[in-house]
């Protein structure tokens, strides 16, 4: 329970500033829907007729008139990536900071196992990732409800659902990554995020290239296609969940037995 | 019972040496002195018993818990200072003191705000205002403010001014009187000379010499220091030899008429002989080896 709230005080201000950022990003996007609306359907032609680019964005699967196509591709991008880039920045640092920071020495002489560290810096990845997304789903429904559009319940539940659930993956490859660092760390972790959607997008692009989709957890919160199937990838989504566990058991296996220096 | 015990405890990095076979026994209630130079093992040895680094080999035990199996426990009785006390950033000094406090599941508030007046440390500071000094005595603090049975301090007064030092060593002393035990380690040999009840000398990672501080500084060896002009080429077990244009200065661990026969048939000015002191003994240490 120290080590959480130690944690999340030394955390408070960078989850906050993105926090701030993502939800004034996509609050912004989604006041100016009303505006952009009645020019969306030719717009919608081009951006379905743009070949590589659109299948690589999934603009070929949705119509831009309306709220939830809209929101899945403009949306979904901030949301995706910010969201991919707060948890990988912050998982991927939690346990290499000891030893980038020289405070390791500090923590691990206390009367605590490395069980417990590892344990309660996890919960408060996990904590901070579910604040995140809690207060921008609010945000989403909010300001669907200010411009008042009748707001797609199911579409903007499942779109979210999914980005925190690739969160989650993330999340939990990244913490494992970080028992294995000792310093830059941030580097990796934003390599990893950027790695992850690009493969998603080599995946949108060519069939060749498919079996990517079960590397990237990009490819189960793609939010056109959750928007036009009106439902998750289960097996994707799975299959997502174990890599992000066997991260985090391989963080408890490698932190447990490192030598701090 | 034992502080802490160590037997044939091992660690390499890689290829590299940290400690062989260190055999190291601490009873409880010691002043312990840790002595070597930088590289010598006794910062390795400091973190393997504290379970920051693994063993590579041997067993130790503090309070007659393995260091390994136990370590949780282990740590409950030990309060640790470092040579480099590093915080983190952002946090106020009492937030650092209340941390490890917390990490503890202790309230030692009555004993930081003691130690804090006596070191006269500002505890509304942030720790990235502190000075190397200053950043030490919130460490010290941390180390000692639950009042362990075991204090273990690597390089200890690197930072504070003499005041500070003077201050630090008697609140060790008091704590040492209550029946803690200190080990501490430093290449300072006044500091251990001073303090130190016992103590050990480290080598390339192996025990040297362990002893009462007095029976290590107790040796048939003399300081001898000779103005004027001598011979002493004839003259054998030597060590520490220095020479300039006034005299000669070495140590010597021969048969003394030996020594008298040799500078009776020379012309001198001035001859002194005095016990050499833990400095010399150790430069003894680390010069022959110990084998002497």
């Amino acid at each position: 329970m120290t080590i959480l709230r130690h944690e999340l005080k030394q955390n408070k201000k960078s989850l906050i500033i993105w926090i701030v950022a993502i939800a004034f990003l996509l609050a912004t996007c989604i006041f100016l829907f009303p505006e952009m609306k009645g020019e969306m359907d030719s717009v919608s032609e081009v951006f379905s007729s743009m070949g590589g680019f659109s299948e690589a964005f999934g603009m070929d699967k949705v119509s831009f008139g309306t709220l939830t196509g809209f929101y899945s591709v403009e949306c979904g991008n901030i949301l995706g990536l910010g969201g991919a880039f707060f948890v990988a920045l912050t998982a991927v640092t939690i346990l290499a900071k000891e030893e980038k920071e020289h405070t390791g020495e500090f923590l691990l002489t206390h009367p605590i196992s490395r069980i417990e560290v590892v344990t309660g810096k996890l919960i408060a990845v996990l904590v901070q990732v579910v604040v995140m997304n809690l207060i921008i789903y609010l945000v989403a429904i909010g300001s669907m409800a200010v411009i008042g559009e009748e707001i797609p319940w199911k579409e903007i539940t499942l779109l979210h659902t999914a980005y925190f659930l690739m969160q989650l993956e993330l999340g939990g490859i990244c913490f494992g990554v970080s028992a294995f660092l000792r310093k830059g760390s941030l580097g990796i972790g934003l390599g990893i995020a950027i790695i992850m959607y690009f493969l998603n997008i080599i995946t949108n692009i060519s069939e060749s290239t498919e079996f990517l989709k079960y590397i990237t957890p990009f490819a189960y919160a793609e939010g056109t296609d959750i928007v036009s199937n009106l439902s998750l990838d289960i097996s994707l989504i799975v299959l997502g969940m174990a890599y992000g566990i066997a991260g985090i058991i391989c963080g408890y296996i490698k932190y447990s037995k490192k030598d701090i220096a | 019972m034992f502080a802490i015990e160590t037997e044939k405890l091992t660690k390499y990095y890689g290829k590299s040496r940290g400690i062989v076979d260190l055999d190291l026994r601490v009873e409880e209630g010691d002043f312990f002195g840790f002595i070597g130079p930088n590289g010598a093992g006794k910062s390795t040895t400091i973190r393997t018993l504290l379970g920051l680094i693994k063993s590579s080999g041997g067993s130790g035990k503090i309070f007659g818990k393995d260091i390994t199996l136990q370590k949780k426990e282990v740590l409950t009785d030990v309060g640790y200072l470092p040579s480099e006390a590093v915080f983190y950033t952002g946090m106020r000094v009492k937030d650092i003191i209340k941390l490890s406090a917390d990490l503890r599941k202790k309230d030692c508030s009555k004993f930081a705000k003691e130690i804090c007046e006596r070191l006269r440390l500002d505890v509304n500071k942030k720790v990235e205002e502190l000075s190397f000094g200053n950043r030490k005595k919130v460490a010290i603090v941390c180390a000692l403010q639950h009042n362990p049975r075991l204090c273990i301090l690597d390089e200890p007064t690197g930072g504070l001014d003499p005041l500070m030092q003077k201050e630090f060593f008697s609140i060790l002393e008091e704590r040492n009187k209550q029946g803690a035990t200190i080990f501490l380690s430093s290449h300072i040999l006044s500091e251990v000379q001073h303090n130190c009840t016992k103590a050990a000398i480290i080598r390339e990672g192996q025990i040297i010499a362990c002893n009462t501080v007095d029976e290590l500084s107790r040796t048939n060896a003399k300081r001898i220091h000779i103005e004027g002009n001598i011979d002493l080429s004839h003259l054998s077990k030597t060590k520490d030899m220095h020479s300039d244009d006034k005299g000669i200065s070495f140590l010597y661990g021969g048969d003394i008429n030996e020594l008298i026969k040799i500078l009776s048939r020379n012309k001198i000015r001035d001859l002194s002989i005095s016990d050499p002191d833990l400095e010399e003994i150790f430069m003894h240490y680390y010069i022959e080896g110990g084998e002497e």
